[in-house]
This record gives structure tokens, sequence and C-alpha cells, in this order.
């Protein structure tokens, strides 16, 4: 699936901004996280952001995340807008 | 009812925490036209996964006339929401069409009759339709004035008195109470005068309406003192309910409370001061068990 660049999400408190880019051929995903909590929940983020692109069909991509202590469903949702702005994937009927 | 924008994370995850008795989260006035696309994904993810307890959560979708309507419906419906609020409207086949919209998703997901509908009446021509608007749905649980759009379509202004509202005010509290559905009153924006605020409270509750839409956790204290009823009230009613229930057990159906007949208006009335007072947190379920 074609990724092109997209945002989604804030830096104000309680969200997250994820920025998505094409991958590296071969690459995977590649998340760059950065939080106030990554020492405690870093990796759980990580999963989240990953599983999240995988059920989308999205396993070849760059992934810039600013987390400003987002919930689990925040996470979900804006990596979600961002995946969708990036590839034209329709997740709504 | 306290409006929540469908675009702020941060503040649909402490809404609950302030004890509104429902929430709105909104995809249409407060969200903009490039963030319609995530507002609604934020908005079903947070119903779908945040615990919000006892409180009824409303969305306010797009109107279905927009790129965006159909969708808001599809994404709020599969999340579980319970009241799905219309703005802008005017006519009973705009709410068909809404019903129509919830059905077909409803069916999908095996929940037929699930999701309740609020119309938001702000324009002369929604007014003048508000019993049909209301009557429209066995889904209509209420309707609601939305003031800011209905002044721009008189061709006036909000003032503090509130002048330019009365008739519609009037018209959708009989409106709603002629279809046997809740009625409720528009916001007010100037959190610096909460006297006024407190004195449009006043009158909307003398008017009849149900409750008073508002914008900040601060506003709730103002609605909950002027809505809860008086302890004089309570204890009254309270009595009126346990004669009430003494006589069904007796299979009386004529009682009197200190010496005067109790008739079905005012059983109506003492049943309605009951629930204020649980909604306004003065009484507790169980002790009007």
């Amino acid at each position: 699936m074609e990724v092109k660049n997209a945002v989604a999400g804030t830096l104000e408190s309680g969200d997250i901004m994820v920025q998505i880019g094409p991958g590296k051929a071969g690459a995977g995903l590649v998340v760059d996280l950065e939080s106030s909590v990554a020492a405690q929940f870093g990796k759980q983020i990580r999963a989240l952001i990953t599983d999240t692109l995988k059920d989308l069909g999205i396993d070849n991509a760059e992934v810039k995340a600013t987390d400003k202590g987002a919930l689990d469903c925040t996470i979900r949702a804006r990596v979600t807008a961002a995946a969708v702005r990036a590839t034209g994937k329709d997740v709504w009927k | 009812m306290m409006f929540v924008p469908g675009n702020n994370p941060g503040m649909m995850a402490d809404a609950h925490i302030y004890g509104p008795d429902s929430i709105m989260l909104d995809l249409e006035d407060s969200v903009t036209m490039a963030e319609k696309d995530a507002a609604r994904l934020l908005v079903y993810n947070a119903l779908k996964s945040i615990d919000y307890g006892d409180t009824e959560m409303v969305v306010r979708i797009n109107p279905l006339n927009t790129p965006y309507g159909k969708k808001d419906v599809e994404a709020v419906v599969k999340a579980g929401v319970d009241v799905i609020r219309m703005p802008k409207t005017e006519t009973a086949d705009e709410v068909r069409e809404l019903e129509a919209e919830i059905v077909k998703v409803e069916t999908e997901l095996g929940c037929v009759g699930r999701t309740q509908i609020m119309a938001a009446i702000e324009s002369a021509l929604g007014v003048v339709n508000a019993y049909e608007i209301a009557t429209a749905s066995k889904r209509m649980m209420g309707i609601a004035l939305g003031a800011e759009d209905y002044s721009a379509n008189l061709k006036t202004q909000r003032t503090p008195d509130g002048k330019e509202l009365e008739l519609a005010r009037e018209t959708i509290v009989v409106a709603a109470r002629a279809a046997g559905i809740c009625c409720f009153d528009t916001v007010y924006s100037n959190l610096d005068d909460m006297e006024t605020f407190r004195k449009e409270v006043e009158l909307i509750k003398t008017l009849g309406f149900d409750g008073k839409s508002i914008i900040n956790p601060r506003q709730i204290e103002v609605v909950n003192e002027v809505f809860a009823p008086t302890a004089k009230a309570i204890e009254k009613s309270l009595k009126i309910i346990a004669a009430i229930k003494e006589a069904q057990a007796k299979g009386s159906g004529v009682i009197a409370v200190n010496g005067k007949m109790v008739d079905r208006p005012v059983v109506i009335r003492a049943e309605r001061t009951i629930a204020l007072a649980i909604a306004s947190g003065i009484l507790n379920k169980e002790d009007v068990q």
C-alpha cells in the first residue's frame, strides 16, 4: 500500500501528534517515539502504533509520534487518522 | 448536557469527572472541515474505550446533506452512542431520513432500536415545525433550542434577558410536552457572567425545560442548584410516593396525604421532584426503593 506523508493530532495535553511517511524498502514499520512517559510506557505505545497500522494493512512506513499523555483510544484514533490521510483508505463505508 | 469539542481528546477524557447528566461530543460546529475525519475517529474510539459510567452520551453529528453526516452516523452507532443529536433540524422528513440511516447501521450490527435521537431546533422553520419534529420518530427522546443560529435566522442577536428567544422556548416546551419527550435549553456562552447565567437557568426551569446545555464544568453547579428541589418539596413528595405504594398494596385507588386528596397530577409532580432530587445528588436511588 502506497504511503504518502501525512499528519494527525496536536501537541496539546492529552493528545499525540502522529506523522507518517513512506518507509525504506524492507525496513518494516519504524516508530520514533517522543514521550515524557517513554521510560514507563514506550514499549506499549510503540506496540499500539504498529498494531493499529498493521490492522490497516500498512507494514512499511516511518512514523514520528510526539505523545502528550494520550490515552490508548486517542493514540489509536490519531494513528488511524494519519494512516487514512496517508493512504486514502476509507475506514467507513 | 455539557458540550465537548469532538477534536479535543483531553477534554473528552476528563468531561465525566465533573458529573454532568449527559455529555455531548461535538462533530459539527466546533470541528473545522479539515479535522472532521480525525474528530470522527477520536469520538468513535473514545466511546468504545472510555468508561463514562451512568453519564448519557450524546454526539452531535454533521447534517446529512454534508459529506460528513452519514459517516458520522455509521461511526457513532457502531461505537454504541446513546443519543444522536441532529443539528439545524427543520422538518420531520429530516428526522425520518436520519432514522433510516441509523436503521441501516443497526441492522448490520443486529441492534435495531438502540440509538435515540435528539433534534436541535435552530431556525424559525424549525420552531414552526417543532411538534412535527418532536413526533417524527419513536426514537426522539428530546428537542433542544440552538439559540445562536436561531437568533441569526431571525435577523436579531442574543440579549441578556433572552427576549428574542421567548416564542422559541415556549414553543419547544409545549411541543415536547405534547409529544411526551424531553426539552433542553440552549447554551449560555459568557463564562464571566454567572449571575446572568443563573437568571437564565431560573427562567428556563420556570418555563418547563428539563435541563440546560452548558459549555464549561463551572456551569454544572449553578444548573444543579437551580433545578434541585427544596427539602420541603422532597419530604412532601416522598410522603406522596409512600402513600401511593401503600394504597396500591391495599388495592385502594384514592389516597390522602396530610388530609388532602392526592390525584394523578400531584403524583406526577412528586415523581418528577424525586427524579430531580436523585439527578441533583440530594437523594440516592436506594432512598426511594
